[in-house]
């Protein structure tokens, strides 16, 4: 049997039947048919402006820093499996990683995915900002896109902490010290000083915005714990709605931004 | 040669340098964006990066895994500098011309299906960074230094990359303005910029003409004051944060004698030959009063100058007083960074009784 025979076979059962509702997608009906009737592809409108794929307009950008997203997504999960975030076992876990697991390259593509990740997205940002895709009607989503960026680049910061190596404690050490400079709400930073009430210190080491991040005074179990559960949970959940919302912008304001 | 380039590399040196060939840029963006001159400048940077290369040194803290994303981002940094400013140098002329830009010709107004033509683009893009991915992840072992130890630090403890230009600001400010201040106003700024960019041209197309202040403004801090310090923060700082040139071994004895004095010491001991006053915010009258000279006075003498004018009239009262704030807080880094150099000034308002040092 020919190939294509073949294909039209499978076409024709009632398995592929069930799971695609279309025919093959060579006419206008089944091709805007498949964009509408899939519940991923139905995130694209079913037409667009040449514009909107054209590699020198986009330049994949927000496309790419999306697949670097869902690819960090499983590695982490997978990652995951093996790594328990504990000062006892975190550094043991990811000698583990590296030196029982088959094929283990899941960590250096979560590690390289992770730099990518915020490489693409200052990109897609400078992209947006030289085709002057900001202005009116897409100020909104412009600002959704700077939230994305802030998370990015918390995503990246607090997995940082996790292998829980010299390069990691103290990477994160210089990063959270700058929070102890905050003014009025860290203990080092400008004001702090007055917020004080005869003898009771309102901002002090155990209060202040550092000690809320760390969960205690310095890079410690407690932060580790803390930065497991904001790296692997809260900031990935915050950043899907977030990306769910910013797609959605991108479509109600008009698709990819062209020449009014 | 290499020695001479290690001096100049030196932020005192480079600096001021990258700041001139980046407003050189800007001005002759039409020379820079044409085909022949990124022929010629590829033909000039190709060797050069192989000279650079073949130093022992330099090649090690290149290929230092983690210092690879940042290798990456220069050089799609290079290319993605030229190639709007090539855009927009093309729609430019047109506009020019009368005619529309090249986005807006029928041909690329056109309505294309989404299947096959932007999920076949899709599908490919995904293979593409698949491969990308695990290549990196081949040719590159994930690092794994010491196992933690809270009570030793290594030298230098340098932030994850992406905040080395936060962290290379704190050679100039301290930590509230360089880990705190500045970044939330690039975050607030950023968020903003669309409601004060008032202007209705270069939606949706490439162009500079039209857009030279808006476009000028975002990538000298883009450009340089964002990735030219994470440069310098990751390539170009060693232990202490000391100044390395890019061949130069980093040698933990390397000392560099550094006294910087504060304005209200060149104030009172230097110019009027006293002692310090006992009451501080009399001791930092001076400082004071020039930082709210720079930050309320400045908009107003800036209402003086045609492009203030301008501006005024065209955004509004708010508008203006926000993206001049906006513009002076930026340029407060590059002013402090030279008042360093040039007069080895350490504060202008120097208040460690109240963590209070500018
Ligand atoms: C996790 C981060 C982000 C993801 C996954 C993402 C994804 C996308 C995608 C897929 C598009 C479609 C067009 C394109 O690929 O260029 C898009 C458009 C857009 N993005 Fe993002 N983005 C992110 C962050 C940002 C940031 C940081 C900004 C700006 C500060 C931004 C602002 C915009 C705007 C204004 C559009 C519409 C562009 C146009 O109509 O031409 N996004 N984004």
């Amino acid at each position: 049997m020919s190939a294509k025979g073949l294909a039209d076979k499978v076409r024709d059962t009632q398995v592929w039947k069930s799971i695609f509702r279309h025919g093959p997608p060579n006419n206008s009906r089944n091709r805007a048919a498949v964009v509408a009737g899939n519940v991923f592809l139905h995130l694209h409108p079913i037409k667009l402006k040449k514009s909107g794929v054209q590699l020198g307009y986009t330049w994949c950008m927000g496309g790419l820093t999306f697949f670097i997203f869902l690819a960090l997504t499983v590695t982490g999960v997978l990652l995951m499996f093996y790594y328990r975030p504990t000062a006892e076992y975190a550094f043991n876990d990811i000698i583990a990683l590296r030196e029982h697991v088959p094929l283990g390259i899941m960590r250096e593509i979560h590690r390289w995915g992770a730099h990518a990740m915020v490489i693409t997205v200052w990109l897609h940002m400078y992209r947006v900002f030289m085709t002057g895709s900001y202005k009116p009607p897409r100020e909104f989503n412009w600002g959704v896109g700077v939230i994305l960026l802030v998370l990015t680049m918390l995503l990246s910061f607090t997995g940082y902490l996790l292998p829980w190596d010299q390069l990691a404690i103290w990477a994160i050490t210089v990063g959270s010290n700058m929070a102890k400079a905050t003014p009025f709400a860290g203990h080092g930073g400008p004001g702090a000083a007055l917020a004080q009430i005869g003898d009771f210190v309102m901002v002090s080491d155990k209060n202040d915005v550092r000690f809320q991040l760390l969960a205690g005074r310095f890079v410690g179990e407690p932060a580790l714990l803390r930065f497991y559960i904001l790296h692997c949970v809260f900031i990935p959940l915050v950043v899907g709605v977030l990306i769910a919302v910013h797609f959605w912008r991108v479509r109600k304001d008009g698709g990819i931004s062209a020449p009014l | 040669m290499k020695h001479f380039i290690n001096i100049i590399a030196d932020p005192i040196f480079s600096f001021p340098i990258f700041s001139l060939l980046f407003f050189a840029m800007i001005k002759w963006y039409r020379v820079v964006g044409t085909k022949k001159f990124a022929w010629i400048f590829l033909a000039i940077s190709v060797p050069v990066t192989v000279w650079f290369l073949a130093d022992p040194q330099f090649i090690k803290i290149i290929l230092w895994p983690d210092n690879i994303p940042i290798n990456i981002l220069v050089i799609l940094i290079v290319f993605l500098t030229w190639f709007p400013l090539y855009k927009a140098a093309e729609n430019d002329k047109r506009l020019e011309q009368g005619l529309e830009p090249v986005e807006a010709l029928p041909e690329n107004r056109e309505k294309v299906w989404a299947w096959p033509n932007l999920v076949y683009t899709e599908l490919f893009a995904i293979i593409a960074g698949t491969i990308f991915l695990v290549v990196w992840a081949i040719i590159f072992k994930a690092p794994l230094e010491e196992p933690a130890n809270p009570t030793w630090a290594p030298n230098p403890a340098k932030a994850p990359w992406y905040f080395l230009g936060l962290q290379e600001m704190l050679v100039y400010f301290d930590p509230w303005m360089a880990g705190v201040v500045l970044p939330g106003l690039i975050v607030v700024g950023l968020i903003a910029i669309p409601y004060l960019d008032t202007n209705p041209k270069g939606n949706g197309y490439y162009c500079f003409q039209d857009r030279k202040f808006a476009i000028t403004g975002f990538l000298y801090g883009w450009l340089v004051l964002w990735i030219y310090l994470i440069i310098v923060g990751t390539f170009l700082r060693g232990p202490n944060w000391t100044f390395y040139g890019p061949f130069e071994y980093w040698d933990f004895h390397k000392v560099v004698a550094e006294y910087n004095v504060n304005l209200s010491e060149f104030l009172w001991l230097k110019w009027l030959n006293t002692s310090m006053p006992k009451n501080i915010f009399v001791r930092e009258a001076l400082g004071i009063a020039l930082t709210f000279a720079y930050l309320i006075g400045l908009p107003f003498i800036s209402l003086k100058t045609k492009f203030g004018k301008d501006l005024l009239e065209k955004v509004g009262t708010m508008r203006y007083y926000i993206v001049i704030f906006l513009v002076i807080s930026m340029g407060s880094l590059p002013i402090k960074m030279v008042l360093r150099w040039l007069f080895s000034l350490k504060y202008i308002v120097a208040l460690p009784e109240i963590e209070l040092n500018l």
